[in-house]
């Protein structure tokens, strides 16, 4: 392959299998949310649907982890996840103080018992 | 309730906008999110301008950890984009519950593109906290103000984190990794007020895994519509009996 063309081969692997297959979701979102209002019950189920979604991924990221965070155990970053969650429960919602705790019990668990 | 927030202009709904974008505490979660991602393009061998375009153009930190992740390894293009797509399935009921909020009688539907391709949990989240008590008109230049102000926090701390990456040590690594689910689920924790939400939530992160441990395909198409239905029904039966 001739250099200028290798060189912009991983930007058009971006446009191609990246900003397509994820921008055409928020394009059929548009074309559907024509005419609907915030109360109508499409609108409420979209929401609950989405909501859940997300959870499913942060539940995956944790328990499912790739990279440098697979090489801390499971069982320390569910109990860093759960901690982190009960202090941001007590800290009146405050999500700094919950990603903050959960992030010190993971980095001392993970210290502690790594591999 | 206190009365609607109004501007003088367009552009100071978007400076007030950005303004909101970088005193939030998802400028800290962001931040932390795309040092994280700048780290792992770096060991997938990508260029950081690379990693700033795709923060443009994608716009969503798991679509492009997943790019990241399997761009460089040869994996089959039909296989990453497929991987893209579904990990991009929530944006589209995010816009759909997002656009009613942001239109007013007289929105085009070309002041609607903008917004729509700045829809991403972030941005997400705090427009349907903070929009409401804004006057209609102003919403979109708000919300373009504030999702340009996350856009540029992620693209610069991108940049940190890839020059980070060289002499970080596994375990902080792992640590900046932790970030984005934790980040992620505080910050939907916190805006879901309606039973409806935290259902939704409760409900996806016990459907998720369940489905990954089973290999269903297609797992958070199905974690989505199973998860989402059940608490939307339950939402209303009891709206129905009170």
């Amino acid at each position: 392959m001739n250099p200028l063309l290798m060189e912009l081969w991983p930007y058009f692997l971006m446009v191609l299998v990246g900003y397509l297959p994820n921008e055409v979701w928020r394009v059929f979102g548009l074309v559907l949310a024509r005419g609907l209002n915030e109360d109508s019950q499409v609108v409420v189920w979209s929401r609950a649907v989405a909501t859940a979604i997300l959870a499913g991924v942060i539940a995956k990221l944790i328990l499912f982890s790739t990279g440098a965070l697979a090489a801390i155990p499971l069982s320390v970053r569910v109990i860093a996840a759960v901690l982190g969650f009960l202090v941001f429960l007590g800290a009146r919602r405050s999500v700094f103080a919950g990603v903050l705790a959960g992030e010190i019990a993971l980095l001392a668990g993970g210290f502690l018992f790594s591999h | 309730m206190s009365a609607p927030v109004a501007f003088s202009s367009p552009s100071a709904a978007f400076f007030a906008g950005a303004k909101t974008a970088v005193t939030s505490v998802f400028m800290l979660v962001l931040a932390g999110t795309y040092i994280g991602i700048g780290a792992l393009t770096h060991d997938f061998g990508l260029s950081s301008w690379w990693l700033a375009i795709s923060t443009v153009l994608v716009w969503a930190a798991p679509a492009q950890v997943i790019l990241i992740t399997t761009v460089t390894t040869g994996a089959a293009l039909f296989e990453i984009a497929l991987a893209v797509t579904l990990s991009a399935v929530r944006l589209f009921p995010m816009v759909v519950a997002l656009m009613p909020v942001l239109r007013g009688p007289t929105t085009r539907l070309r002041d609607l593109l903008l917004p729509t391709h700045f829809t991403a949990v972030s941005m997400w989240v705090e427009s349907l906290r903070l929009l409401p008590s804004i006057e209609h008109q102003w919403r979109i230049p708000f919300c373009n103000g504030m999702s340009a102000g996350y856009m540029a926090t992620a693209a610069v701390f991108g940049f940190v984190g890839f020059y980070l990456a060289a002499g970080l040590p596994p375990l902080l690594a792992g640590g900046l990794l932790f970030l984005t689910p934790m980040s992620f689920l505080m910050s939907t924790a916190r805006n879901a007020r309606m039973m409806l939400d935290k259902l939704g939530l409760v409900l996806g992160l016990l459907i998720g895994p369940l489905l990954t441990i089973l290999d269903v395909n297609l797992d958070l198409m199905w974690t989505g519509l199973i998860g989402g239905t059940l608490a939307y029904l339950v939402h209303r039966i009891r709206e129905a009996t009170t």
